[in-house]
């Protein structure tokens, strides 16, 4: 049943995730969206920390209309081995998202631009997306960002400093 | 005060839509419904609570429920809320007189504003499940509802 939004624990990180970091590090996953400002700003909390880091997509489109397009790119760069480079501009200019701005960015990472822009508009990377909100709301995720702690708990929302701190971030 | 349980018909209520025509315990009829109640219009917790829902409502369409999210707030500044979160959930006034809706659901919170909480009643008016957060800065994800529809 790939409409069922039940109540389902949080899926544990597999080959098939986006995951950073240092190996044998503590793993937190996040769910954000790349037009949220504050995703953007606790992305570059942890990558300051000793953790590792799974992305998943957790785009809402009433908020940030972008969000979805912005995701879109990330995982076209994805499949020309550059996700974490994109997810990185992305996050680095949130008010930027518009389609020249992605196609800009595809184009200073070095990226066969055609490729990216067909493969944003593929219904596989609408698929995944779709599968990583799809866990989040069966997770329980009702904020952006959503970061679950090594231990699993999960933080809704802008993380407090005595959280960060924990992580060491 | 507890948020109305299982089993307990829906009180007796009435609240105004946004064209001004009540919304009463008719309007549960032949379809379930989940009530959302949140605090305070444009206050930033709830924003991303409805935001996400709105992400989802096909699929309570699917599970033949409709939403409605229902505060103290007056018609006119709710819907400046709804259009500002670019959301089509239909909201729901219980400005006057003011939280007796809430009051009757046992969601009214002693400030004059409606507890966060979910009550999904059947299509026969009486109450399925119903969910109060333990604070109004807890926000109870979707997928609490989608549980909560398997008792309609």
């Amino acid at each position: 049943m790939t409409q069922d939004l039940r109540s389902s624990p949080l899926p544990p990180v597999t080959a098939a995730d986006r995951v950073r970091g240092p190996a044998g590090a503590p793993v937190v996953t996040v769910y954000a969206d790349f037009e949220c400002p504050y995703c953007a700003a606790l992305e570059l909390q942890l990558r300051a920390a000793e953790l590792r880091v799974c992305f998943r997509h957790f785009p809402v489109r009433s908020k940030h209309p972008r969000a979805w397009p912005a995701a879109q790119a990330a995982e076209a760069a994805a499949l020309q081995g550059a996700f974490w480079e994109m997810h990185d501009a992305l996050f680095a200019d949130v008010a930027r998202l518009e389609d020249p701005h992605l196609w800009a960015r595809a184009e200073r990472l070095g990226l066969d631009v055609g490729r990216f822009v067909a493969d944003s508009r593929a219904e596989a990377a609408r698929e995944r997306i779709q599968q990583d909100f799809r866990s989040g709301i069966r997770a329980g995720v009702a904020a952006t960002p959503t970061l679950f702690m090594p231990d699993g708990e999960r933080i809704s929302g802008r993380p407090e400093a005595a959280t960060l701190a924990r992580l060491g971030a | 005060m507890a948020v109305v349980g299982p089993g307990s018909p829906a009180p007796p209520f009435s609240l105004a839509r946004h064209e001004g025509k009540p919304f009463t315990n008719a309007d549960l009829e032949g379809q379930a419904t989940v009530l959302v109640f949140y605090p305070f219009a444009f206050s930033p917790v709830c924003t991303d609570q409805l935001q996400i829902y709105n992400e989802v409502l096909d699929e309570f369409g699917e599970r033949g429920a409709t939403l409605y999210a229902v505060s103290c707030d007056a018609t006119h500044a709710q819907e400046a809320f709804r259009r500002s979160l670019n959301i089509e959930i239909e909201q729901l006034s219980d400005f006057e007189p003011k939280g007796a809706t809430c009051a009757a659901f046992g969601v009214l919170h002693p400030g004059g504003f409606p507890q966060r909480a979910l009550v999904v009643i059947g299509p026969d008016g009486i109450v399925r499940w119903s969910y109060m957060a333990p604070s109004p800065g807890d926000l109870p994800g979707a997928n609490l509802i989608f549980d909560g529809l398997d008792a309609v």
